[in-house]
């Protein structure tokens, strides 16, 4: 019952915070503009409207979605061990075990919201523009639970930081960077690996899978698996693809619960 | 059964040694004041009694339960020195949480509002209380499910004189209904009539612990009678009874308290010289001094 309190609570801030309203309307912008925007030239070209919405889509939410997860859980622990709330709270009869999961879930909830309402978007423009048809929806559906895979993954990270910094204004930092790396210079940096080693044994057996172990690119992966368009998007998407859906579905379930368990190592440790 | 047994229990961070070798325990009912400067150990003692810090040695049971255990935790209501409750939320959102939590009814909480008198300001975001209104909403929650033990750090800093005297007969019900209230203080002269103990504790050692009228026989610190006198008389009064003149009409002196019925029978003598009398037994702050400058050594 604890965590349902601890969960009903934190949406109650995430509502007040305007928290809930950012990730929605960058969410729900971002969408309606990448499907108007995105469908434009490919009328003519003959394939499937949605698949290039959700191909956009993708693209945006490798960047979005780890950004709100770690804005959403960065002050989650440091916050109110600075306010002296986690102090308060840990000599009610519950666990810290019960404190984490029930913010989760309302992050969680919070994320599920936001991403919901933007892929509807895209649903409803993209059927509004071409009609229903034999339009496939799966992908939607698949970006939808990956994404929250991926945000559970970054809601994990950023406790984690959270419960090690101990202080929310080294937190926020630390989660920008963080950011940064995984869903920039991790690519950059994978990259350049790439070329220096010119299609030897890194290329071959270590690049796949150090590309599927970053979660953002295995859910890049694996929402974009026409290989034509994955070559359009990505560089080193199509190379990825060795690791296969497997490994890809791995990184994105396993990310989520090892963020959560460290999370609750780095809790248990703190002393209010 | 006492509610809450501390024994010979000592802290260390470290090398340094915040709290050493302290003994006390609360039965129910007892309203117990722990005094002692800034440092002195009384937030780390209970934060021991909470189990958010270890001990580093001896034993703390709250109701025969190790702190920090379920049952334990169950049974205290904590009302932190400082704690910012979050802003966006009314203090009835946060404090209906605080019930969840502890499966007490919210209409209970709603009640608890009332006894500490923010129903007025209940459906107020927390940002805009004063600081007596946040340290309301703190003492509502640690009401919350009639503890049997409340532990109390600071609970009247931020209030004025009026909250204070209204949270000291809060504390009174609490006592009367079998709650065993620990609470902290700089605030001294309140604590004299309001508190069956009074704890003192200096540099992590406890020094002191008895009710009020046995600590001022021990210290034996001299009550102050202070005489007024008619105009051009101070000077007589001063000669006769062998005080110290204050100013120009009025003379003080110090006496123990086997003497003090002796002086007044001496005073009173004096007739028409003297205008009025004041006795002032010694107040806690002197007691707490004197009781807090000992060093271990004059033990």
């Amino acid at each position: 019952m604890s965590v349902f309190a601890i969960a009903r609570l934190e949406l109650l801030i995430a509502r007040r915070n305007m928290w809930v309203a950012t990730s929605l309307i960058l969410m729900g912008l971002f969408s309606a503009v990448l499907t108007l925007a995105g469908g434009a030239p490919t009328g003519t070209l003959g394939v499937d409207p949605l698949l290039v919405a959700t191909t956009s889509i993708t693209t945006l939410s490798v960047y979005l979605i780890p950004l709100i997860g770690l804005l959403l859980s960065f002050d989650a622990i440091a916050g109110e061990a600075e306010r002296g709330t986690l102090a308060l709270s840990l000599t009610y009869p519950l666990s810290r075990g019960e404190i984490l999961i029930g913010k989760f879930l309302a992050h969680l909830a919070v994320l599920a919201f936001a991403v919901a309402v933007g892929l509807g978007l895209t649903a409803a423009l993209t059927i509004w523009k071409y009609g229903a048809g034999d339009m496939s929806f799966a992908p939607l559906i698949r970006l939808f639970f990956t994404s929250l895979a991926l945000g559970a993954a970054f809601l994990g990270i950023g406790y984690t930081v959270s419960a090690l910094s101990r202080q929310a204004s080294v937190a926020s930092g630390i989660v920008i960077i963080i950011w940064l790396v995984c869903v920039v210079l991790y690519d950059l940096g994978l990259l350049g690996a790439l070329v220096a080693d010119g299609g030897g044994f890194f290329t071959k057996t270590v690049f796949p899978w150090l590309l599927v172990a970053n979660p953002a690119d295995a859910f890049r992966l694996i929402n974009m698996p026409a290989e034509t368009v994955t070559t359009l998007a990505s560089g080193i998407g199509a190379a990825g693809g060795a690791s296969g859906l497997a490994g890809q579905l791995a990184s994105l379930l396993l990310w989520p619960v090892l963020a959560l368990f460290f999370a609750w190592i780095a809790l248990r440790r703190v002393e209010p | 059964m006492s509610v809450l047994q501390i024994e010979n229990v000592s802290k260390s961070y470290g090398p340094v040694q915040s709290v050493r070798g302290v003994s006390l325990s609360l039965d129910e009912g007892d309203r117990v004041a722990l005094l002692g400067h800034n440092g002195a150990g009384k937030t780390t003692l209970m934060r021991m009694i909470l189990g958010l810090t270890p001990v580093t040695s001896g034993r703390i049971t709250v109701f025969g339960s190790a702190p920090g255990s379920r049952s334990a935790r169950r049974a205290i209501g904590f009302l932190p020195e400082s704690v910012a409750f979050h802003g966006a939320l009314t203090g009835r959102e946060q404090l209906h949480h605080f019930a969840r939590l502890k499966s007490v009814k919210t209409a209970v909480a709603d009640d608890l509002l009332e006894r500490v008198g923010l129903t007025h300001a209940m459906n107020r975001k927390i940002r805009t209380y004063s600081k007596g209104m946040r340290q309301r909403v703190g003492l509502a929650q640690a009401l919350l499910g009639t503890p049997k033990l409340a532990l109390l750090d600071e609970p009247t800093s931020g209030l004025d004189p009026i909250s204070r005297h209204e949270f000291y007969d809060i504390v009174d019900d609490l006592a009367k209904a079998g709650t065993a209230v620990l609470l902290s203080s700089h605030a001294l002269t309140e604590l004299e009539t309001r508190t069956d103990r009074i704890a003192i504790m200096s540099r992590g050692e406890l020094l002191a612990n008895d009710s009020l009228a046995n600590l001022r026989q021990r210290a034996r610190l001299p009550i102050r009678v202070d005489v007024t006198a008619t105009p051009d008389s101070a000077d007589r009064i001063a000669d006769q009874l062998g005080g110290k003149r204050t100013n120009g009409c009025s003379v003080s002196l110090d006496c123990q308290q086997e003497d003090k019925l002796a002086l007044l029978e001496q005073i009173t003598g004096l007739g028409e010289l003297v205008k009025d009398i004041d006795v002032t037994p010694a107040s806690l702050e002197q007691l707490y001094r004197h009781y807090s400058v000992r060093t271990p050594e004059d033990e």
